[in-house]
């Protein structure tokens, strides 16, 4: 019987280190759309994964189980395979092939998200526990911050090689200034 | 000419730069124009029309003739500011608009003809014959006119973008712009100060006056270094605020590298920023207006603020023997710096009788006039008008000072109008203007330093007391408060031209001449004269040109009012504002799994919205496409073909009410649908024409999944967002994107089954996965799902892996179709598939065909209310002279036909009006054995077997054709269902 090999989004385009920022793609597990049907999801998710549902624009949980508002009554679940449980208050969707997951750490990733995000990611305004859905120059995004000099970026899984592309001008730009 | 100790240049590092092919040496410090004055070369520009010799004017972003181009090639530059650029080791700069040279320039022979040119000129003379416009007048008139000229080849250079979002932004880095930045920082503010220029300082590096105990420039750059310091504050020179928007937002480009020789290697020549800012501060200063009188534009006649600033900070005069002109004591002080820097001053020259001049060591002039100036390449002499007479004194530099305009532009950027003030003679910003902006200092009316940093003080407490910070104490430096006293003097009266928008050649004469001529609102006198319209945007000539069509026609200033100002304040390259978007920066790429083995397999990539498709795979002994593309039809007729459909839109829906809104989504009913089956549906928008078509799979009882085309998956998302959000928010519904989260296949053909056996977890038959069958199944030991859907007409299947899988199991589809006598297949085949069988895409449903058009009027369920139904019932709507889907075939064997031709009667002529309707499709059928399409026909599902005329004016074909059905082949759908 023939065997599928799995295959990263940006395998074959990360890392990438530019200055005092870098590029690197990661596993984040599962990824799980949860959009609730009703009120009970937000019980439902504490109880089954321990994290409140996020509030728009915010994080919950940590490294390994984070939920991320994505948009009008959604989270995205990272990290762990969806509870069973949860599917009986909304949709329980599996969209762990669908983003690419990139973060983007050093003193200069600030900087560089300045040439491609049209939102204050500036420390003092964007803390950990913030999230955004906005864009990365012409694609739609997630970020959110994951530590002082760190974000997780998410993009549309066919679209990484863009991503790249932008993270990797900005970077150089962001380096020539010194 | 240099003065010894005058300057903030830096003497020790010595740079060479070339002008016009010749070397010449200036310092660290310098610009363009400042260097140029230091070697003696008055004579910088020819002007726009009648290329008159021009030298610098000002010493600012405001220049009119100083303009240059930089380097060479594709990164050439033109209409550089000499007064902004500044120079680098090695920078290369030419003049512009003179041929053969600067010196010697033939086309100044336009300055002879000058009586024929006078405004209004092109419009009288070249009205007819009207076909000579556009073949000979205007050609010939771009060649005469103009400024620099890009090079034509695609620029390498980097430009960048970026966005800053601060508390407060403040607009200039002069006494009032450091004050108010100085004082919100202190009070915690997260403040950004911009500068146009390198030094931060503003007016305090270009005088001589003392701020404190020491002079104003050092106090300016000790101020600047504290700023740098505070955490709070991000300085930003070489930046200039170009635009003010709705929300706080702002434009500016900043000059990264424009004063280095670094290009390329990601470094950015220019970013444009967008800065959001909760409040800002307007602290842009003044610009100082020349005063006309004829010849007024001979090269050395320069404003006196200019002649200061080139002495004060980079230690030139422009002149040995200066004169000083003006109609304010503002002026006094040019010919009082000369003087004490040792610079002869050849006179001062006060229009008002009643001037106060103190302790003058240079001849004064009370109550005079200058009303011409003498010498052609460079300024030789004045001539003085006194109530006694004129007389002549000798001087190489004028320096004039018509009194100062408040640089208002930003604030009448959201439609504001300034205000004038009868006492400075001036406009200034109308308060509230452009909401959450303060303005301060001289853009304000307030002249003297003293005037400048109170107002800077207050209006940066007003930001922090907005922002809801504490107030905090600023100490207060001591520096001149002056007053400035100014007497209206626009226009020396005389014979001659007396110029006021130097870089477009309008004279006072063209002003008065528009009034003539009955252009006597401010915005046609512009347009007529083209006064202000050039690419300093007239900033030291507007108010003159004005006051002057207010006198022209007995109206006041403020009645005649200003044009408008309107973004950029300066020209900003579209390289910069489109930064980023050059090559593969344009738009996202979108690649599907199977992308780099389609590549690497040799096959042509087209764009499908942002995604990219294989064409077709061409094999060894294939020359061309065609031959390819009858192969891949081959292979899923006779065996079995493969092709990546994930780009199709993937909509998951789940909840109790799913089954509601597929029913009023689409045409035709869903909630009848049994789980474990696929049904074909048709979308309406609102207005009843078609949206969309596809497939939805019923998965499990409350759950479905919905197929878009791959153009439309953004639309068909967005309108049941609204559906959902506007029209019944009461349904239990939610839906999710999955386009990206599985990888599908289509596996298509006779063999098509014995394919997927090899592969599937457990083998399929007929009986249990028949037509338009769904499921869950295992995919070479992955969890998959398959559709037994159709979009070729043969036995076929569409399955889907999570993506991480998509590249492997394409690779696996391929090698087992090809050692089944297949293989992959490509867009090109794809679609002679699909038009073989009379399947529409949006080549048909172009946003203009209703269901009806289609022939799937009847799709529109009768039971059900849904989008677009009523509105697609509309008489206009379903009446058989629309023209309606038909198929179409070659009457003639092997002949052409071709998409996007028009259909005519035989016989008529093909002319608007007598269109039958239009091809939308076509291919070459191997089935049929030669060219069928698609398209639309008046009546056509009653006309199969008639023969009309296709004619395609952009192709030059014509051709007969008959009207058929539109499914050529298997019209049973035997097939399919094999």
């Amino acid at each position: 019987m023939a065997e599928l090999r799995p295959m990263a989004p940006a395998a074959e385009l990360l890392p990438l280190e530019i200055g005092d920022a870098k590029a690197e793609e990661i596993n984040p597990g599962h990824l799980t759309s949860l959009t609730a049907i009703g009120d009970g999801m937000g019980k439902a998710l504490e109880k089954a994964h321990g994290m409140a549902w996020p509030a728009p624009n915010r994080a919950a949980g940590k490294e390994g189980a984070r939920c991320l508002w994505f948009g009008l009554r959604e989270v995205l679940l990272i990290g762990p395979a969806p509870n069973k449980t949860l599917g009986r208050h909304g949709a329980v969707v599996d969209q762990s092939d669908a983003w690419c997951a990139v973060t983007l750490e050093g003193a200069a990733a600030e900087d560089v998200l300045a040439r491609l995000v049209p939102v204050d990611l500036r420390v003092a305004h964007f803390k950990r526990g913030h999230t955004v859905r906005s864009q990365v120059y012409h694609m739609n995004a997630s970020i959110t911050r994951v530590g002082q000099e760190k974000f997780m970026i998410l993009v549309f899984r066919s679209m990484a090689t863009t991503l790249v592309h932008d993270l990797k001008q900005a970077m150089a730009a962001v380096a020539s200034r010194g | 000419m240099r003065v010894a100790g005058k300057g903030l240049i830096d003497r020790d590092r010595r740079i060479s730069f070339r002008f016009d092919g010749r070397s010449y040496s200036g310092f660290k410090g310098d610009t363009v124009a400042s260097a140029l004055l230091a070697n003696g070369v008055t004579l910088m520009g020819r002007s726009f029309k009648y290329h008159r010799p021009r030298g610098v004017l000002t010493a600012g972003s405001e220049e009119p003739n100083a303009l240059i181009t930089t380097g060479r090639g594709a990164g050439q530059e033109p209409n550089v500011r000499a007064t902004m650029q500044e120079i680098w080791e090695g920078l290369e700069t030419r003049s512009q608009n003179a041929w053969p040279t600067l010196d010697f320039d033939l086309m100044a022979v336009n300055d002879l003809a000058a009586p024929f040119l006078g405004a209004g000129f092109y419009y009288k003379t070249f009205m007819w014959p009207k076909a000579f416009w556009e073949a000979i007048y205007e050609p010939v008139i771009r060649k005469a006119a103009g400024l620099g000229a890009l090079s034509g080849e695609s620029n390498a250079d980097n430009y960048e973008r970026a966005y800053a979002f601060c508390d407060l932004l403040v607009i200039g880095a002069g006494p009032a712009g450091l004050m108010a930045a100085l004082t919100a920082a202190r009070g915690g503010a997260d403040v950004i100060l911009a500068d146009e220029d390198s030094l931060m300082g503003g007016r305090l590096n270009a005088e001589s006056g003392a701020v404190g105990h020491q002079p104003g420039a050092i106090w300016a750059a000790e101020t600047v270094a504290e700023l740098a310091g505070m955490d709070n504050v991000r300085l930003m020179p070489r930046t200039t605020v170009t635009g003010a928007y709705d929300g706080g937002m702002f434009g500016a480009l900043e000059r990264v590298n424009q004063h280095t020789a670094r290009r390329g290697g990601g470094a950015p020549l220019e970013t444009f920023w967008r800065i959001a800012a909760k409040r800002s501060v307007l602290a842009a200063g003044a610009i100082e207006r020349p005063i006309a009188f004829q010849n007024n534009d001979r090269p050395g006649v320069m404003t006196a603020g200019a002649v200061r600033a080139y002495l004060n900070r980079w230690g030139v005069s422009p002149g040995r023997k200066v004169a000083v002109f003006g109609n304010n004591d503002d002026a006094h002080r040019t010919a009082r710096d000369l003087a004490a820097a040792g610079v002869h001053v050849a006179g001062l020259i006060d229009s008002r009788p009643d001037a106060e001049v103190e302790g003058a060591e240079f001849p004064v002039f009370k109550g005079a006039q200058v009303c011409n100036a003498a010498g052609r390449k460079e300024l030789e002499a004045v001539t003085l008008r006194t109530a006694t007479g004129e007389e002549a004194i000798q001087a190489d530099c004028l320096a004039v000072s018509g009194g100062w305009n408040p640089t208002v532009n930003l604030t009448c950027h959201l439609s504001g109008r300034p205000t004038w003030r009868e006492d400075i003679q001036a406009f200034v910003p109308t308060e509230g203007a452009v909401p959450g902006m303060d303005v301060a200092g001289a853009c304000n009316g307030a002249f003297s330093t003293h005037a400048c940093f109170e107002a800077g003080i207050v209006a940066g407490r007003a930001a922090l007391s907005a922002l809801g910070r504490k107030s905090v104490d600023v100490k207060m430096p001591k520096a001149e408060d002056a007053p400035y006293r100014v007497q209206a003097l626009w226009a020396v009266a005389g014979k001659g031209r007396a110029w006021l928008d130097f870089q477009n050649d309008v004279s006072v004469k063209d002003i008065k001449q528009a009034a003539v001529e009955n252009f006597k609102s401010v915005e046609h006198m512009k347009r007529y004269t083209t006064q202000g319209m050039a690419t300093d945007q007239g900033k030291n000539s507007n108010v003159a040109a004005l006051a002057i069509l207010a006198d022209a026609t007995g109206r006041g200033i403020p009645e005649t009012g200003t044009t408008t100002f309107r973004p950029p304040y300066t020209s900003v390259a579209i390289a910069a504002m489109g930064a980023g978007a050059q090559g593969a920066g344009f738009a996202p790429q979108r690649f599907t799994t199977s992308h780099k083995q389609s590549v690497e397999m040799g096959a042509p990539m087209i764009e499908a919205g942002l995604w990219y498709r294989p064409s077709y795979f061409p094999r060894a002994g294939e020359s061309t496409w065609r031959q390819s593309c009858d192969r891949e039809v081959g292979h899923v007729r006779q065996a079995v073909g493969v092709c990546d459909v994930s780009t199709l839109g993937k909509i998951d829906i789940q909840g109790p009410d799913a089954a509601k809104l597929l029913d009023f989504a689409y045409t035709n009913m869903f909630s009848t649908l049994k789980v474990g089956r696929v049904r074909y549906g048709l979308m309406l928008r609102e207005d009843g024409t078609v949206m969309d078509d596809g497939t939805t799979a019923r998965l499990r009882e409350q759950h479905f999944v919905m197929t878009t085309t791959t153009a439309a998956a953004g639309n068909v998302m967005r309108h049941l967002e609204f559906v959902t959000q506007s029209l019944h928010p009461e349904w239990q519904v939610a839906f999710t994107s999955v386009t990206e989260q599985w990888a599908q296949f289509a596996v298509a053909g006779p063999k098509s089954r014995d394919l997927l056996n090899e592969i599937l977890g457990k083998p399929i038959d007929s009986e249990g996965w028949p037509f338009m069958a769904c499921g869950e199944v295992e995919v070479a030991g992955v969890p998959g799902r398959l559709f037994r859907i159709s979009f070729s007409g043969e036995h076929a299947y569409e399955v889907a892996v999570p993506a991480r899988y998509g590249a492997s199991l394409f690779k696996l589809l391929e090698e087992r179709a090809r050692a089944m006598g297949g293989g992959a297949y490509g867009m090109e085949a794809l679609n002679v598939l699909r038009i073989e069988k009379g399947f529409i895409t949006h080549a048909e449903i172009e946003g203009r065909a209703t269901a009806f058009d289609v022939g799937m009027g009847r799709m529109i369920s009768a039971k059900k209310d849904c989008i677009g139904k009523t509105m697609a019932a509309r008489p206009g709507l379903v009446e058989e002279t629309r023209p309606q889907l038909v198929g179409l075939k070659a009457v003639e064997h092997m002949k052409v036909i071709t998409a996007g031709g028009h259909l005519y009667e035989v016989g008529a002529e093909a002319k608007n009006g007598n269109a039958l309707g239009h091809v939308s499709s076509v291919c070459f059928s191997p089935d049929v054995g030669g060219y069928i399409g698609l398209g639309f026909v008046r009546n056509g599902p009653a006309r199969h077997g008639d023969v009309i005329r296709l004619v395609d004016g952009l192709r030059g074909l014509e051709t007969e054709v008959e009207i058929c059905h539109p499914v050529f082949l298997d019209p049973e759908g035997g097939r399919v269902r094999g």
